[in-house]
Order: structure tokens, then C-alpha cells, then sequence
């Protein structure tokens, strides 16, 4: 109960924090461009300490300690993924990018291309990954509170999602910043900390009730568990015979009492209750190792493994440069340099930050077995300080912990609305403020409705799938976009439907199937590996079937991405659009004294 | 309100996007010139650059093609580093049981190295674009 008083104050000092930040960003910020591109003028450091809070979502904070603890070393692939994909981003996008001086992507796909249909097609997808990507935000933060309190899983994600939108109504992107700079630092403290007290107490007493962690076989019980499915039925592989109590339903046959597991795998539906004792091996939940020889070493789980493997780096690398949520920030700053340099500096943040959640990954391995029953892996991060630590002091690490997971939730979410709703007023409804303010909220409610109909599965899974969609729609046209000249508004638009529509019918079949039993391949759960080369092949072949389509002024769009910024090249489309009325009649004098030298 | 008459505005704004990207920005050029003393030179390069002359066009296209060669090699080269690791570990498992001071040497591969490296892929990279960028810039202030 005091652990729930300490989480709780935590989470709400957090909030206030939000909120308070928020507040005091956004005071100024009352134009268009304030609320969409913070005015583009935010220094290096700061960008990148924002992009980098906005960046570590649940996936990250719970997500990749989760993962380890199930998977092991091949989990270690989604924090290298998560970072490299800002290398691909520095690589190949972010100082043409912000020199064309596009809004939005869909503004860049116009501007670039020079047809309204690509705008509307990005459009489309800007929300299906804003979307998708915020729904695993959400449920997270249910998965949080109910850890932390036990209130029911809605809750969280309806109190995430009114936070955001209420601090996004106030100040849009300018107030957004500084939140994000705040909850990067937020963050890093909030699993920094633990990790090295719980280290040293690891390291204090290496056998405290957990088995030595050289023991190769098979994970045991520190101590008797008792353990009730929730709402989804869990498959569990059993590698060593057991006995244990159950008082429920198992491969759908009624059981209540002692059962004996020989080596196989059983279906639990939801409700069963399951006690073991201390000692005995842990069934693992279907599709991870069971016994620590294969957890410790890499690529046991053969040959489909090593494909999942290599589609997770496909959809990492190339998909963060599509993601909404990021691109949005480069265009706050303030030229093509200081993008580069902003970029830079993300992937040292990042780096920095991901060291931790593996450590804590690899002690919940010993600590928390548990959870690998009913491969709710994501709470790791949070039970663990007070597992390891229980007295005053693990409660108030766990109430850490807390804060930070909700800052990652808030933070992420915010972005993705931010950037989700700047692309929807600007290119749905008109684009003034109170348009924005109208996207924000239906943003919210569509995002909150998909978190409570979708099943849960793990916060970092559903990221990837997102990383993919990206990878498979905004990559190409990025890419091909700022350094190929031959690039057409139609292959564009076939690029955008064929890899979008092969993730998202991909998408669809693992929903299906989860529901229906789990027997969907791996590869439709990681579709990048495919769909990837073949986004890239229709643009490439469509285009130069339509070369004619190609714009006439590409020589002068493409000298406009690539000049360097002291020749001045650089011209924002906003200022046309949104400008304030200062701003336009500085615009216009421009352009009179311009024409008159000209002349 | 329909997505005809939004549609307007947007096209003139593209236009004017395009439009004026040969008489905008005065106030940078004049800083240019502070630098060099034959300001008429560095003001008729750049006029070439945006008029898309026969000379303005190669300088462009050269400059695009360096940024790409330097972008796509280390992208290549991280690339590859990154798959091959995967492979190598399904090859020879043996790997796994190699340790040094207790950590099996793949967890240090993964968890740890790839941060290091990926951060200095990324400066030489950005010392390389600047460069160029720099290269570019004295070449149309000669």
C-alpha cells in the first residue's frame, strides 16, 4: 500500500512538472508556426535532448528490459535498431529535409513532387503510423497503473490521453519542447538511478533466493508463486516436468487441483489461477527460450529467428526517418547544419540511455521469472526495484521508475499527437489554430478507442510494426526524394501503396491471428524484410515508366535540398502560409526589392 | 470548404515557394560578400546556381553526388557490419561461449559496442558533409 502512495505521488509530481512546463511554453505561443515548428528556432542541444524524450516511448523504458528478460541477447537488436535508425536519419535526411523547408512529410512530398495526390496518400499514412504508434503508448500506461494500483487498464491510457491533449491544446509544439527536453534528463534519471543501486545489490548478494546465474538449465522459482491469466489466453512451454495447483481451464479442459506438466506446451484461458512452488521450473511463454543455455547465446532459435532477426534491422534503420513524430522536430531547427548537429547529438543521447534497460533486463532474468508466464515482460522495469530491494527504499526506486515510465508515455504521445494533428489540420481541415486544436482531440479519441479494442502484446513488438510501416512507405520517398532526380509524383503513390498496404495487410493477419490461436508466420509480425525492397523497386520502376511526370523545376528543388546554408537558399513554406502579418510584409518587400534588382 | 477550394491557396503557395527562390535572400548575401572582395564574382555564381545554367547545374549535381557517395558508403558500411553480425553468431554458436571477466563476449558486442561505433560513423560524417559544404561555398565565393 505505501509503494502505491509513493508510485502514485511520483507519477502525479510528473504530471505537474508536464504541466507546469507546458504552461510556461506556452504563454508565447499563440501563431500557427508556434504551435506547429516552435517558431524553428530551437538551439542543437536542446532539440536533441527533445527529440531524444519524445523518441524513448514505453517501448523503450519497458519495453527493451522486458524483451531481454523474455528473449535474451536477440533482444538486444531493438535498442541497436533504435539508435542506428537516427544514423540513417543523419545519413540521409536530415539536413535536405529541413532545407526544403517543407511543414509537414506530406508537405515535402508535395513541395518535392509537385502533386496534390502524393500529399494526400502521406497524409494517410502520417496517421496510420501515428496512430499505430500511439496505441502500445496507451495500453502501456494501463499495463502501468494497473501494476502500480490495480485499477482497471482503461484508466491509465484515458489519463495519458487527456493529459496530452489538454497540454497540446495549450501550446502545441513550442510548449511541447521544453516538456521533452525536461523528460529526457526525466528519464535517463529515472532508470539510471535504479540501475545502479539495484546492480550494487546484486552484486552485494549474488544468491539472495535466485538461482546462480552460470545455472544453464532451465529457470526456477525463487520462491512460491501464485499467478492468474488475465484477459488473453497464454500459451506456456514446458521444458522440465513440474507439478503445480491450477483452479481453472487448461487446453480448455476444466482442472482444480494438483496437475502434473510433462514436457510440451498448454493453452490457459483467462482466469485460471496457478500456484507453484518454490523451486520449481518456470514454463515459459510460448516462443521464447525456456532454459538459460539458449537465453544467454546469440541466434538459437534458427533459421526463422535469424530472418526475424534481420527484418527488425531493415525496419529499425530505415524506419525511424519516416516516423512523424521525429521528423516534425527536425523542422524546428533552425537550418540544415543545425540539423545535422541536432542528429548527431540524439544518437549520443540515445546510446547514453540505452545501456540501462538491458542491466535491468538481465537482473529481472533472476529476480522476476514470473512474468514469463504470462509474458506480461513489460512490467519488469517496474516490479523489479521493489522485488530486489523490499523496504523503503526499493518503494521509493519503484516510485521512480514510475514517474519516468509515465513520462514516456506522455512525452511520446505527445509528439505523435503534436505531429499526427499538425498533419491533419494542415491538410484536412484549413490549418488555423482552432483547427489544430479540433485534430488534437480527434487524434486523442481514435488513438484511445484502438488502445482499449486492440490486444495487447508487447509495447516493443507493436513499435516495430510501426518502424516498419515507416520503413516501408516514407523511407523510399524520403530517400529517393531528396537525392534522385527521377523520382515522379505516380511512382511515389504506387511506392506508398504497395509497402504500406503489404504492412498494414500484414498487420491486420497477426491481429487475426492472435485472436485466433497465434498461427500467423513470423514473418507477417516483422513484414520489413520484404516490404522494404519492394517499396523501393515500385518507385524506382513506376518512375521511370512515367518519366514525363517528373516536375520541370527538380534541378532548382534538388540545388534548394543540398546548397549549403550560408548561400541562402533556404525558404520556409510556412512563412507563404501561416505567416504572421509582420512576417508576410517582410516577405513582400523581399520580393520587391528582389525584382527590382533583378530588373 | 471542400478539398477543391483548400486546394487553391495551396498551389499558389507552392508557387510562390518556387517563385521566389531567386530573389529572396538578400540580407545572407550581403554577409557573403563581407567576406570577398569581388562580390560581383560570388553574386553571379550564385545567380548561375539558381538560373540552373549549364555551369550552375554541374557544380550542383557534383556537390550532390560527394554528399551521396559519403552517405551511402557509411551506410553501407554500418549496414552490413549489422547484418553480418546476426549470421556469424547463427554460423559458429561457439562464439557464445567465449567471456571476458565473466560477460559472454556477444552481449558485449551487442549491448555495448554498437553505441560508440554508431555515434562516430555519424561525426565523421558530419565532419565530411561540412566539408564539402565549405569546399562548395569557396568555390562559388572564389
Amino acid at each position: 500500500m505505501n509503494a502505491t502512495i509513493w508510485s502514485l505521488a511520483a507519477i502525479l509530481a510528473m504530471a505537474l512538472v508536464t504541466f507546469l512546463l507546458g504552461y510556461v511554453g506556452s504563454r508565447k505561443a499563440n501563431t500557427t508556426p508556434d504551435f506547429l515548428v516552435a517558431r524553428r528556432a530551437i538551439p542543437a542541444t536542446r532539440n536533441a535532448a527533445a527529440i531524444s524524450g519524445e523518441y524513448l516511448s514505453a517501448a523503450s523504458f519497458l519495453g527493451v528490459a522486458g524483451l531481454v528478460l523474455k528473449d535474451g541477447i536477440d533482444a538486444l537488436w531493438y535498442p541497436i535498431g533504435f539508435t542506428a535508425g537516427y544514423l540513417a536519419l543523419l545519413l540521409f535526411v536530415a539536413a535536405p529535409l529541413r532545407r526544403s523547408g517543407a511543414y509537414t512529410l506530406p508537405d515535402f512530398a508535395e513541395a518535392r513532387l509537385g502533386s496534390a495526390n502524393v500529399r494526400h496518400f502521406s497524409t494517410f499514412f502520417v496517421v496510420c503510423i501515428g496512430v499505430l504508434y500511439l496505441v502500445p503508448q496507451l495500453q502501456s500506461a494501463g499495463l502501468t497503473l494497473t501494476t502500480i494500483t490495480g485499477l482497471p487498464a482503461w484508466f491509465g491510457g484515458l489519463i495519458v490521453t487527456v493529459i496530452v491533449v489538454i497540454n497540446v491544446l495549450g501550446g502545441g509544439m513550442r510548449a511541447i519542447t521544453l516538456v521533452q527536453a525536461f523528460q529526457y534528463w526525466g528519464k535517463l534519471f529515472a532508470i539510471a538511478a535504479p540501475t545502479f543501486v539495484l546492480f550494487v545489490v546484486f552484486l552485494a548478494s549474488p544468491d539472495r533466493g535466485t538461482q546462480p546465474i552460470s545455472d544453464e538449465g532451465v529457470v526456477r522459482f525463487p520462491k512460491a508463486e501464485t499467478i492468474t491469466v488475465a484477459e488473453q489466453v497464454i500459451k506456456v512451454r514446458v521444458d522440465e516436468p513440474l507439478t503445480l495447483k491450477v483452479h481453472g481451464e487448461i487446453d480448455g479442459r476444466n482442472a482444480d487441483g494438483p496437475v502434473f506438466w510433462g514436457r510440451g506446451v498448454y493453452e490457459l484461458s483467462p482466469g485460471t489461477v496457478m500456484e507453484f512452488a518454490a523451486g520449481s521450473p518456470v514454463p515459459v511463454v510460448e516462443g521464447s527460450p525456456t532454459n538459460n543455455h539458449d537465453w544467454i547465446r546469440p541466434q538459437t532459435g534458427g533459421i526463422s529467428d535469424l530472418l526475424k532477426t534481420y527484418s527488425l534491422i531493415f525496419a529499425t534503420f530505415l524506419g525511424t526517418m519516416g516516423l512523424p513524430h521525429v521528423l516534425v522536430r527536425f523542422y524546428t531547427n533552425p537550418d540544415g547544419k543545425a540539423a545535422r548537429r541536432t542528429a548527431l547529438h540524439v544518437l549520443y543521447l540515445l546510446g547514453l540511455f540505452y545501456i540501462f534497460p538491458t542491466v535491468l533486463g538481465v537482473l529481472s532474468r533472476l529476480y522476476l521469472p514470473q512474468l514469463l508466464v504470462n509474458g506480461k515482460t513489460d512490467a519488469a522495469v517496474l516490479m523489479l526495484p521493489e522485488t530486489m530491494v523490499p523496504n523503503l527504499g526499493g518503494q521509493i526506486l519503484g516510485a521512480i521508475v514510475a514517474a519516468g515510465a509515465f513520462a514516456a508515455f506522455l512525452s511520446t504521445s505527445s509528439g505523435l499527437v503534436v505531429s499526427v494533428a499538425g498533419v491533419v489540420s494542415t491538410d484536412i481541415m484549413p490549418g488555423k489554430v482552432r483547427d489544430f486544436r479540433w485534430a488534437t482531440v480527434f487524434t486523442g479519441l481514435v488513438a484511445i478507442g484502438l488502445a482499449l479494442l486492440l490486444p495487447r502484446s508487447d509495447a516493443s513488438l507493436t513499435v516495430a510494426m510501426s518502424f516498419a510501416l515507416a520503413a516501408s512507405t516514407f523511407c523510399p520517398l524520403l530517400v529517393l526524394g531528396i537525392w534522385w532526380r527521377g523520382l515522379t509524383w505516380v511512382g511515389a503513390v504506387c511506392g506508398l501503396v504497395v509497402g504500406g498496404g503489404m504492412v498494414i495487410t500484414a498487420q491486420v493477419i497477426s491481429v487475426i491471428s492472435s485472436y485466433t490461436g497465434r498461427w500467423a508466420p513470423a514473418v507477417i509480425s516483422q513484414p520489413a524484410l520484404i516490404t522494404v525492397p519492394i517499396a523501393f523497386t515500385t518507385m524506382i520502376v513506376v518512375s521511370k515508366a512515367t518519366r514525363r511526370r517528373a516536375p520541370a523545376d527538380v534541378n532548382q528543388i534538388l540545388l534548394r535540398l543540398h546548397a549549403p546554408d550560408p548561400l541562402g537558399f533556404i525558404r520556409d513554406r510556412d512563412i507563404a502560409r501561416f505567416g504572421t502579418a509582420e512576417e508576410k510584409a517582410r516577405m513582400d518587400e523581399d520580393k520587391r526589392r528582389g525584382a527590382g534588382r533583378t530588373r | 470548404m471542400s478539398r477543391h477550394d483548400a486546394g487553391k491557396p495551396e498551389q499558389a503557395a507552392r508557387e510562390a515557394w518556387l517563385g521566389e527562390q531567386a530573389r529572396k535572400p538578400r540580407r545572407r548575401r550581403v554577409v557573403l560578400a563581407d567576406s570577398t572582395k569581388s562580390r560581383g564574382k560570388a553574386l553571379r555564381t550564385i545567380i548561375e546556381l539558381e538560373e540552373q545554367t549549364s555551369v550552375g547545374e554541374k557544380l550542383v549535381r557534383d556537390l550532390i553526388k560527394q554528399q551521396l557517395k559519403s552517405a551511402f558508403g557509411l551506410a553501407f558500411a554500418v549496414l552490413i557490419g549489422m547484418c553480418l553480425l546476426p549470421i556469424t553468431f547463427y554460423l559458429f554458436p561457439q562464439i557464445g561461449d567465449l567471456k571476458i571477466l565473466g560477460i559472454p563476449i556477444p552481449w558485449l558486442v551487442l549491448g555495448l559496442a554498437p553505441f560508440p561505433i554508431l555515434y562516430g560513423v555519424g561525426w565523421v560524417f558530419r565532419r565530411k558533409a561540412e566539408r564539402h559544404e565549405r569546399d562548395f561555398v569557396n568555390m562559388v565565393d572564389r
